[in-house]
């Protein structure tokens, strides 16, 4: 292995930036790929297609057999809102391999004792935010419906390009906070990416039952990265 | 699916690893599991990485062929040549050591530099 791939590979994942290492198993040399980075023909096609699975493997092109080591960041969700549909999200998301964290500055709502063995935050978003920034690894649920704790952190959302961003609310609710976040300096391309109502649309009725729903259209955005322009999916 | 954790455990991180000890001036080679077959421990792309004192970090397996695969990676720094390793269930063939789980992997070792 070329030792300035592995500098540069390394520097990548500690940035939480997606990478793949391509190696020529025939003479050994290797590079990096970035996610983004155009690269033609069979093998580009093969790349693609190995930072949406995130999966590894060889693959033969221009009569070669490249191994694709594919380096991805932990995926992870950030819930605004202590509520009950985030004590039935924190589990779920925990278990789909998705590790979850709760921001809600309603110290009676953010407590261990409502969210045992949750990473939790009795803090304005604005103050979490400020030490862990989102990235375009992170996905953002919006669920406090209170716009005071909801709205900072989905502008905050589109500007770091989630790859997902929900927000709890029927139409009317969000047309409301579409005005609200123009007025922020959210553009209508960046709004058109939130989902709502949340949740992908299986007829969800109980805090659960959204909980599920979030979490499948979560799962959905991630998986199908970089396939629409405009990354909004359902 | 190769997930790195949220923030590098860099400590075990065994291409981290590797990075320092190529910085403390040590020869390096890297294993990887390349291919697998059936059930197999550790999933394709995952790294061992071994100095040539025979130190060693990350598994390619769960402990069954490490043993091998540190031999053959101190050859490897020695001569610079990378190899491709075959591993399968324990049994008379190529190898000495084998997978109990029954399933086959493959391991690339090749020198860092």
């Amino acid at each position: 292995m070329d030792p300035y791939a592995l500098k540069t590979l390394n520097a990548e994942r500690r940035a939480r930036r997606a990478a793949i290492l391509v190696t020529d198993l025939g003479d050994g040399r290797d590079r990096i790929v970035r996610e983004g980075d155009q690269v033609a023909g069979d093998l580009g096609a093969a790349i693609a297609k190995a930072f949406r699975s995130g999966s590894s493997g060889s693959v033969e092109a221009e009569g070669r057999t490249f191994f694709l080591n594919v380096h991805l960041p932990q995926p992870r969700l950030v819930v605004i809102g202590a509520v009950h549909i985030s004590q039935a999200l924190a589990p779920m998301a925990r278990i789909a391999g998705y590790p979850l964290e709760i921001i809600d500055p309603r110290t009676a709502f953010a407590t261990p004792d409502r969210f045992p063995g949750v990473a939790l935050h009795a803090e304005w978003p604005e103050d979490v935010l400020k030490h862990q920034p989102l990235d375009n690894y992170t996905a953002l649920a919006a669920v406090t419906h209170d716009p005071k704790i909801d709205d900072f952190a989905l502008k905050a959302a589109l500007d770091a390009n989630c790859f997902y961003v929900g927000a709890l609310g029927s139409r009317k609710t969000h047309a409301k906070r579409v005005e609200r976040l123009l007025a922020l300096g959210a553009t209508a391309d960046q709004i058109a990416r939130i989902h709502a109502p949340i949740g992908l649309d299986i007829g969800a009725a109980s805090p659960a039952e959204i909980a599920v729903a979030v979490l499948a259209q979560t799962i959905y955005a991630f998986r199908s990265r970089g396939l629409d322009a405009k990354g909004a999916v359902a | 699916m190769m997930n790195d954790s949220l923030y590098l455990d860099e400590a075990r991180d065994p291409l981290i690893i590797a990075e320092g000890w190529m910085k403390d001036g040590k020869d390096v080679a890297i294993a990887t599991v390349v291919e697998t077959w059936g059930s197999a421990p550790r999933p394709v792309g995952s790294h061992l990485v071994i100095d040539a004192d025979g130190n060693f970090h990350g598994s390619v397996s769960g402990g069954c062929v490490e043993g091998a695969v540190v031999s053959e990676a101190i050859d490897v720094i020695g001569s610079g040549k990378a190899r491709m390793l075959e591993f399968g269930v324990a049994d008379e063939t190529a190898w000495q050591v084998g997978l109990s789980c029954g399933g086959r992997i493959k391991v690339y070792v090749e020198r860092l530099g």
